[in-house]
């Protein structure tokens, strides 16, 4: 093993209470005793200057491995970085003595414990080669839009080539029909206009832009750094490649077909925003049925939008839309007189001052109601349009008479979901299996339900997760996290833009510089061969030995990236340019062949093993808690900045993720003696937490098996428990781990110990 | 990584959500970037938060995820107590001047604390916007970066009391600290100096009253770590609170104060009214808003907590709030416009949505003020110096999500910068 092959030096700080609180020669005997260390040490202040000292000149008389026992390693973490040797960083002070009674017999074990823990994982840890890829500097944008034409300049300048396929034959997307904006800047108050000829110019002009006009997508294969692409250019194949892609595929008017309430399709002079954009830009606003000018405009905000029965989010652009459109009316013919209906009006941030501009216009008013219904009369007649509206200032219900109706119809993405056109596929595949029972009759559902979404495949992706984006809600492939907008479940394809959320053109453009940039990074990081965030700069990359694969699939069903493929017989084909080292795989694979250099089966359970646990006759319980390093690890390290106190008996062991748990640790833990197992992970469920979107969810799945692995062994279901614990939860988990210490002592001690 | 490999430097001035991402984009598309902040820690308004809409999810988490991607970079120099003072551009490149003022705690702190015992002396606790104390010499919250303690001159009496001194083992207290300038070229400039929130009690007929707080208070107050631990308390008689009202655009949209829309405060409401209204299941929520604005998919959000009989949503702007006698609970006048009637409303806690105030608008010293800015004193990108960019509320307001991505632009455009300047 590689155990022979280390030199592991241990470094002990006896600072911050620690060498108080601890017997610091109890715990050098145990490196220097227990474990085969060339260099053991303590220090009253590790983090100064003589201290990094001492550990640099031990590292560089040839230290394989080093172990720092002193704070966190979420401190210091630069202090000490070794680019030649693994640095393994015990925790004493956090999970230790600022958390623990000092010079308590039980807080003295706790510490060893950790050392030991420690030590094992340095002898065990390798550091294998990064997975450096060669990384095309291209990149792909989906879309010549506001938000694709944005994206493909913006690469451009910062130095990157970019491919740029449009559908249609012309590039512009909407802004070949939008002539005039709201205001984007100050006064604030006034249309701007766009030249969308100098920008289309500045495309076409640019040696580093390679345009393709009434162009498709055959299909993407490959991984970031490495994506093959297929396109269909009037009929004939191009191959191309690119680093990363930028899916900027917009977004369609709502379906105003679906509005017969609010007259559209019965009456011509009921129209959309859109069809009142194309009217306008002629430079006189003409009614559809008669050709004869408007003497008054009504516009129906929210038609389809905020509703239940349509679309239930807002649009976020059609307030200003329509605030637009009405100046601009009047601005074509003063006489005109103008009424706008809404729900509330929304004009963010500085457009409160259009707003405004719009309150000072006589010609325009505002109405805030809920337009019921728009009454056509019969073909041919004269008779006005009656829009009736309820719940308004001026009573509970109204009609207003108008020549000319605009419906303020919402956005619906241009994007196709990914997991349910997948979905699709494999229930037409069982089907035609001939499969029987509930698993035909989900099938048959699943057709029934979203069967109109097969075919509507835009990157045509040769994943084994779907040929596009999953989809967040109503049909945005947007991310899920606050914090991070542009979060992808599948690395390296960006979405920018209305396909990803509604928005302004301003906001389109800033969405896809964004999109731009995450994309450069995924290039540059991909040929370094380190990953994104969360786990940014990480070059561990998982090891599959395939030869004791059984084609369980589990790896390529659970990775929430949809990094691995399958060949024929649904052997996994790594793409390690997608894979986020989450380790979700890791703890999927029963066969236990899945892990990383520094994180594997063997590495966690070593740690598990080198627990000293005492005997029955002892009464000291041990409890493990593996707990997820992005939010519950800090939590414990808060609880200690905080000098809660809670059981010593608990060992703690990070882990990537809970979903990156694999069942046989528990397994062991239970085998080598331990009362209890905590397993602490962050908030799954839709408004998940999770930093690889579904690992806390799957550790709630195979909570199943560990509940038979328990019945197995005769032993209590209590002594596995999962909880959900968010960062700013720290002060409570104190007595959540004394509640879980006592419910394992009212139960009684693991029979296995000894 | 060498500076040989860098793409170039850029400066990001804040370390708020917005300045701590832009910094973060940049660096790991390869940039130097030297991160200036203010205050004595990273994470500027979002740290003190609660929660985040429409999630109700805790600010710290990504913050946490930020704070350690920062720090395991080689590439971000973060400087905190800083302020630009000076900048000089001349062919792409900028001279820009830090001033640091003394922490007068230098990085052999631990953090272990026990300067803190030894401190005689109390400040009013800023972080929890003025509700409680901390010692003079203090770590700004249990989560702080940089993870080290900081003395507030305006509590501390210096050297004649030194009681600290002594109790630091590792040398860290340096009371004759004094501020420090330091100049950087730089190839770009992201401004993300952020927001302030919004004095509304000068707003006509809200006043001064003990129990009338503003949005941003309450999320401490809601918070585990903040000053009630988490329960709702009155601050006059440390009461819970049995109702509660809101009154938006405290001051925004207004002719007399604030002419834009804050943006987020109708979101952070409904999320407060949520949030209060878990915690405790007989309380009455009142909402005085103009327009309910939850844009795009916040819409679901809005729809939601329509469902909830107990939160009651009233058009109508809030005209007048008084106390209720000795009760301690104060009358919100307002008009409901829809029902066409006049309402006074007793409720236990008055909560002002006080819009955001950009926070380079309360500064007249020079940077500053050869930023240009658009009438309401935000920063426009239109009108800065080539390789300067404003991103985030500094900008304009904005939610969190479109900060992290115009920051995030603002990387990009950044990056263009050097490789422009690089080439030149």
């Amino acid at each position: 093993m590689a155990d022979e092959k280390k030199n592991v030096a241990v470094f002990l700080c006896r600072g911050c209470d620690i060498g108080a609180a601890l017997d610091i020669e109890a715990l050098e005997k145990v490196a220097r005793e227990e474990r085969s260390v060339s260099v053991c040490r303590s220090h009253p202040f590790l983090c100064g200057d003589e201290g990094v000292a001492q550990i640099k000149e031990s590292v560089q008389s040839g230290v394989t491995s080093l172990v720092v026992a002193a704070c966190s390693g979420r401190f210091h973490s630069q202090t000490f970085a070794s680019d030649s040797c693994f640095v393994e960083r015990v925790n004493l002070r956090e999970l230790v003595v600022w958390s623990h009674e000092p010079g308590n017999e039980d807080t003295q074990m706790l510490a060893e414990d950790n050392l030991r823990m420690g030590m094992a994982r340095a002898l065990k840890a390798e550091m294998r080669e990064p997975a450096k890829l060669a990384a095309e500097p291209t990149i792909l944008v989906v879309g010549g839009g506001p938000s694709g034409m944005a994206a493909a300049r913006d690469a451009s300048r910062a130095g990157f080539r970019v491919v740029l396929v449009e559908k249609e034959a012309d590039l512009g997307g909407w802004l070949r029909t939008f002539k005039r904006q709201f205001p984007k800047s100050a006064p604030y108050r006034d249309l701007e206009s766009i030249d969308l000829d100098r920008q289309i110019r500045e495309l076409e002009n640019d040696p580093n832009i390679q345009i393709y006009r009434s162009a498709a997508i055959n299909s993407i294969s490959g991984q970031p750094g490495q994506f093959e692409i297929e396109l269909e250019v009037n009929g004939s194949a191009i191959q191309t490649k690119a680093g990363a892609i930028v899916q900027a595929t917009g977004w369609k008017p709502y379906d105003a077909s679906r509005l017969g309430h609010l007259g559209y399709g019965r009456s011509p002079d009921v129209i959309t925003n859109v069809e009142m954009e194309r009217l306008s830009a002629t430079g006189k606003i003409h009614r559809p049925s008669d050709g004869r000018p408007p003497k008054r405009i009504a516009f129906i905000q929210c038609a389809g939008s905020r509703d239940q029965a349509h679309l239930p989010y807002c649009s976020a652009v059609c307030c200003r839309a329509s605030l637009k459109q009405a100046l601009w009316a009047r601005e074509l013919d003063p006489e005109v007189e103008t009424y706008i209906f809404y729900k509330d009006i929304r004009t963010p941030a500085q457009s409160e001052d259009f707003y405004r501009r719009a309150q000072e216009d006589p010609g325009i008013s505002m109405l805030k109601g809920d337009v019921v219904s728009v009454a056509a009369a019969d073909a041919g007649s004269r008779e006005p349009l009656r829009v009736n509206v309820e719940n308004t200032l001026l009573g509970p219900s109204i009609a207003v008479e108008a020549d000319l109706v605009v419906l303020a119809t919402g956005m619906v993405p241009v994007a196709a979901d990914g997991e349910v056109i997948r979905n699709l596929r494999d229930a037409k595949a069982i089907i035609n299996k001939g499969e029987q029972g509930p698993q035909l009759d989900a099938a048959r559902q699943l057709i029934a339900d979203r069967g109109h979404l097969e075919g509507t495949d835009l990157l045509h992706l040769t994943y084994r997760q779907g040929p596009d984006l999953p989809v967040l809600n109503n049909g945005f492939p947007d991310s899920h996290f606050i914090c991070f907008p542009y979060e992808t479940r599948r690395t390296g394809i960006y979405a920018a833009g209305c396909m990803r959320a509604p928005n302004d053109i301003e906001g389109c453009i800033a969405d896809a510089q964004g999109a731009v940039l995450k994309a450069i990074q995924c290039i540059e990081l991909t040929a370094r061969g380190a990953t994104l965030h969360p786990r940014w700069e990480d070059r561990t990359v998982p090891d599959f030995q395939m030869q004791r694969c059984t084609q369980c699939k589990r790896c390529t069903e659970e990775c929430p990236f949809g990094s691995l493929d399958e060949d024929q017989k649904g052997t996994p084909l790594p793409n390690p340019g997608r894979c986020r080292r989450c380790g979700i795989c890791l703890g999927a694979c029963p066969e236990r062949i899945i892990s990383f250099g520094d994180y594997s089966i063997d590495v966690i359970s070593s740690m598990i093993k080198a627990v000293k646990v005492p005997d029955e006759f002892e009464e000291k319980p041990r409890l493990l808690v593996l707990a997820c390093e992005n939010d519950a690890l800090p939590a414990l390290e808060a609880a200690g900045v905080a000098r809660l106190r809670y059981s010593p008996f608990v060992r703690v062991i990070p882990v990537r993720c809970l979903g990156a748990v694999n069942v046989i640790w528990i397994a062991d833990a239970l085998a080598r003696g331990f009362d209890g197992i905590l397993l602490l992970g962050c908030k799954s469920g839709d408004d998940y937490q999770c930093h690889f979107i579904r690992g806390s969810e799957l550790m709630g799945t195979r909570s199943e098996n560990i509940r038979q692995k328990l019945v197995q062994l005769a032993l209590e279901e209590e002594r596995v428990r999962i909880e959900q614990i968010a960062l700013s939860d720290y002060q409570r988990l104190p007595a959540l781990i004394d509640e879980f210490a006592a419910q394992i002592e009212e139960i009684g001690l693991n029979p296995f110990k000894g | 990584m060498s500076e040989a490999d860098s793409r170039g430097r850029v400066m990001v001035v804040g370390g708020g959500i917005t300045g701590i991402t832009a910094a973060i984009e940049a660096s790991e598309a390869g940039c130097d970037v030297i991160l200036v902040e203010r205050s004595a820690y990273l994470g500027g308004r979002v740290a003190q938060m609660h929660q985040y809409f429409p999630k109700l999810c805790p600010p710290v988490c990504g913050l946490e995820i930020n704070l350690r991607r920062i720090r395991t970079s080689p590439r971000i120099r973060c400087l905190t107590l800083s302020e630009v003072v000076e900048v000089q551009a001349s062919d792409g490149w900028h001279r820009v001047t830090v001033e640091q003022r003394p922490r007068f705690v230098n990085e052999r702190c631990t953090a272990c604390g026990a300067c803190v015992a030894a401190c005689p002396e109390s400040r009013s606790d800023s972080f929890n916007y003025g509700m409680g104390t901390t010692r003079a010499i203090y770590l700004p919250t249990d989560l702080a970066w940089p993870f080290r303690h900081t003395i507030d001159p305006a509590a501390c009496p210096g050297e004649q009391c030194g009681k600290c001194l002594p109790a630091c083992a590792y040398g860290a207290i340096d009371l004759k600290m004094t501020a420090q300038r330091r100049e950087f070229e730089v190839q770009s400039v992201i401004w993300a100096t952020g927001w302030e929130p919004f004095d509304a009690s000068v707003v006509d007929g809200l006043g001064l009253h003990s129990n009338m707080i503003s949005n941003v208070q309450m999320e401490r107050l809601a918070a585990p770590t903040g000053p009630t631990k988490g329960r709702i308390l009155r601050p006059s008689d440390g009461k819970e609170i049995e109702s509660v009202a809101f009154v938006q655009c405290a001051g925004s949209r207004d002719e007399n104060h604030l002419k834009h829309c804050s943006s987020v405060c109708c979101m952070a409401s409904l999320k407060q009214a949520r949030y209060v209204r878990a915690q405790y299941p007989n309380a009455d929520i009142y909402v005085y808003y103009i327009d309910l604005r939850s844009p795009g998919r916040q819409e679901l959000f809005l729809a939601e907590s329509q469902q909830d009989e107990r939160l009651h949503l009233v058009k109508g702007k809030v005209a007048k709030v008084t106390e209720d006698g000795t009760s301690g609970d104060l009358i919100v006048a307002a008009e409901d416009v829809m029902a066409e009637r006049s309402i006074r409303q007793k409720v236990s806690l008055v909560v002002l949505a006080t819009g955001m105030v950009p926070a380079l608008r309360n500064h007249s010293a020079s940077p500053s003020s050869m930023l240009s800015r658009d009438p309401h004193g935000f920063l426009s990108n239109a009108q800065l110096l080539p390789g300067h960019f404003a991103a985030g509320c500094a900008r304009q307001p904005m939610d969190v999500a479109s900060c992290v991505r115009d920051a995030t632009s603002a990387a990009l455009k950044a990056l263009q910068s050097c490789v422009s300047s690089h080439r030149g």
